[in-house]
């Protein structure tokens, strides 16, 4: 491949990558010997067969791909007429809901009075509403969530393990008898593996839920970080995000500001029935919620038809093996599940349960663990 | 071996597999580059038959290992046939071979007769084929760590027996539903591509070409009919496959058109969900005349 080629290779694959695909070297290579082998009319294939690894990376490469044909002038790769795509924009999380303004003293150090945090102070910060914190116990109360490690319980698996106190396992018992050339051997014994079951937890990050977002989603870093292959994280808005991947980075700070690009309706309105109904027809049937704990963050604030969001519950209630809805309001005096929304669900539900302090969260973490 | 894209397209319509642009591509530059496909997109697209017509366009053999969770090597790999070795031995016993060198009794166990290859050293040995691990979603992340050495050296180790390698490197198809995000390291090693449903024109095709005896009338309504079903936001939309079910069960019903009684007596072909039928019948007039 000629110089000006692999110029014209790398020129395109920049604004792929611009468009938000990330694109590895290895990529690139395949990419030049796709084009090498189909010709450069089949640039279009070439492309999205080798430097695409799911859906939503097509929807971005093609995006590129048109940018890319459109835009003569830009066509040096350098130009910064390229459109962005929805979802790139970084977003600044606004934490607990506090304005920016409040948290820029965050920056100036502790504040003087909450500096030293003495054991009765931890208990009570523990039980304090999210919403309420001043600046230096949020970062308290950030640096303990990181230590929550959520995990839904086991589930029996369908293979075996060696037990000495189990069933008779007739294959491994056979195994032995035919070693010993037919003598009879010892017994061997065996009980099913434990696996982890899949947790699924479900966002709002709706305006209502400003104030606690951030702290959920901390939160759910916590369980990707805890279980990484079984874990999925999702946040409902105006959209659904998967946040997942996002999720998987070591540094919660990394982690949140990488979910934070990634979800393009943060503080905005909520259509929880749509978004949840959508939730269980993209994803939830297709086995991602079969047998799983499924954990919704929200308020059930539901401006639309509550019969949306009821319907949405139902399907989600028969895949999954555990539904658990978790509610800001719940911890506070006189609550009485009457939004809109929450009133639909509530028949629906295996628990509700309160999220909205250290403590409320913490006795979540138990209730994933204690099974149904 | 297909020159161009276009010729695997023509070859794969003559095995009975209407493919287009992207996905022909996709198997040409398998072949020429050596690479897996990885195939994601709704079930009942034809991911599956889309390997089997792969295997019968470029008349190679079909080896298909179905992904299952706790699936491990002695299943996808190879296992030792310990039947057979004790057989051997008492064979030989009753011989008389007592007396032979023991060492190399024990070394003529470990031949290559008493492994039973799985689909996976199948592959290898009998490469070239096509190789279609389905579902790879279900299987564990353990087994994809597996695969990786497996997809990058076309070789595996028998630790008593040595190494397997292919002599040329098989065609591999990876199917996922997309139940569980699949590594990147394994999908970077693939080439991706989304399986969509057809267009209409390209459903009509593939009906008249999978059920001869359709009129071409029937056809175009059913593919139309289903195109709308598609957008009725479904709890599991119909593929492909659910199309072809529901054309030969009106045919089987003796249709020679699309009227509403006929289809609310054939739904349960196309839809598989009570809350999705009681949702269509309603409309049903409706959706039929459109």
């Amino acid at each position: 491949m000629s110089g000006d080629v692999l110029d014209a290779v790398l020129a395109f694959v920049g604004w792929v990558r611009r468009a938000g695909v990330p694109v590895g070297p290895d990529r690139v290579h395949a990419f030049a010997a796709a084009l090498d082998a189909l010709g450069p009319a089949q640039l279009y294939w070439a492309g999205r067969l080798t430097l695409c690894g799911s859906r939503e990376d097509v929807v971005l490469f093609d995006a590129a791909y048109r940018a890319y044909r459109q835009g003569p002038a830009g066509r040096d790769g350098r130009s910064s007429s390229l459109p962005r795509p929805a979802s790139s924009p970084r977003r600044v999380l606004v934490p607990f809901g506090l304005s920016t303004k409040d948290g820029d003293d965050a920056g100036d150090g502790p504040h003087p009075a909450t500096v030293a945090l003495r054991a009765s102070g931890h208990e009570l910060l523990r039980h304090r509403d999210f919403g309420q914190l001043t600046s230096a116990e949020r970062d308290e109360v950030r640096t303990l969530l990181g230590l929550l490690r959520p995990a839904a319980q086991t589930r029996p698996a369908r293979r075996f393990q060696p037990y000495p106190r189990g069933v008779v396992a007739p294959r491994r018992t056979l195994r032995a008898t035919l070693r010993a050339l037919g003598e009879p051997a010892r017994l061997a014994r065996q009980r099913r593996r434990d696996r982890p079951r899949r947790l699924v937890l479900l966002v709002d990050v709706s305006g209502s839920m400003a104030p606690y977002a951030d702290a959920l989603l901390r939160f759910a870093h916590a369980a990707v970080r805890c279980r990484p292959a079984s874990t999925e994280v999702f946040t409902l808005g105006t959209r659904l995000t998967r946040v997942s991947r996002a999720l998987r980075a070591r540094d919660p700070e990394a982690a949140l500001a990488a979910a934070g690009a990634a979800i393009p309706d943060w503080s905005g309105g909520t259509r929880l029935g749509e978004v949840l109904g959508a939730f269980v027809t993209r994803y939830a049937h297709p086995g991602l919620a079969r047998r799983a704990t499924v954990v919704v963050f929200s308020d059930g604030w539901e401006r639309g038809d509550p019969a949306a969001l009821a319907q949405a519950a139902v399907r989600l209630r028969r895949l999954a093996y555990r539904v658990i809805w978790v509610s800001p309001h719940r911890g506070r005096p006189g609550f009485a599940p009457t939004a809109g929304g929450l009133a639909a669900v509530l028949p629906h539900l295996d628990a509700l349960v309160a999220g909205h302090s250290l403590a409320a969260l913490t006795e979540l973490v138990d209730t994933l663990r204690a099974g149904r | 071996m297909p020159d161009s894209p276009q010729q695997l397209t023509d070859a794969l319509a003559k095995a009975g597999y209407l493919a287009d642009e992207g996905l022909a591509t996709a198997g040409f530059l398998a072949r020429r580059l050596g690479r897996p496909v990885f195939l994601e997109g709704e079930a009942g697209v034809g991911k599956t038959a889309f390997a089997q017509a792969l295997a019968d366009a470029l008349d190679l053999e079909l080896i298909r290992l179905q992904c299952y969770e706790g699936l491990d090597a002695a299943q996808a790999l190879y296992d030792w046939d310990f039947a057979r070795q004790i057989l051997h031995l008492r064979a030989m016993e009753a011989a008389g071979a007592g007396t032979a060198d023991p060492v190399a009794l024990e070394a003529g166990l470990y031949d290559r007769r008493f492994l039973v290859a799985r689909p996976l050293l199948r592959a290898l040995e009998s490469a070239p084929c096509v190789l279609l691990i389905d579902e790879v979603d279900r299987a564990d992340d353990e087994f994809e760590a597996y695969l990786l050495e497996l997809l990058a050296d076309w070789a595996v180790t028998v630790p008593e027996l040595g190494r397997v390698a292919a002599t040329t490197p098989p065609t591999v198809v990876v199917t996922s539903n997309r139940t569980r995000e699949v590594h990147d390291a394994l999908k970077r090693r693939c080439l991706y591509h989304w399986v969509d449903h057809p267009d209409p024109q390209r459903e009509v095709a593939i009906l008249r070409l999978r059920l001869p005896q359709l009129a071409e009338s029937l056809a175009t309504q059913v593919a139309a009919a289903t195109a709308r079903l598609r957008d009725l936001d479904l709890v599991k939309p119909p593929g492909v496959a659910e199309a072809i079910d529901w054309a030969q069960a009106l045919h089987a019903l003796g249709a020679t058109s699309l009227t509403p009684p006929l289809a609310g007596a054939s739904l349960g072909a196309v839809l598989k969900v009570r809350e999705d039928l009681a949702r269509v019948r309603e409309k049903l007039p409706a959706l039929l005349e459109a």
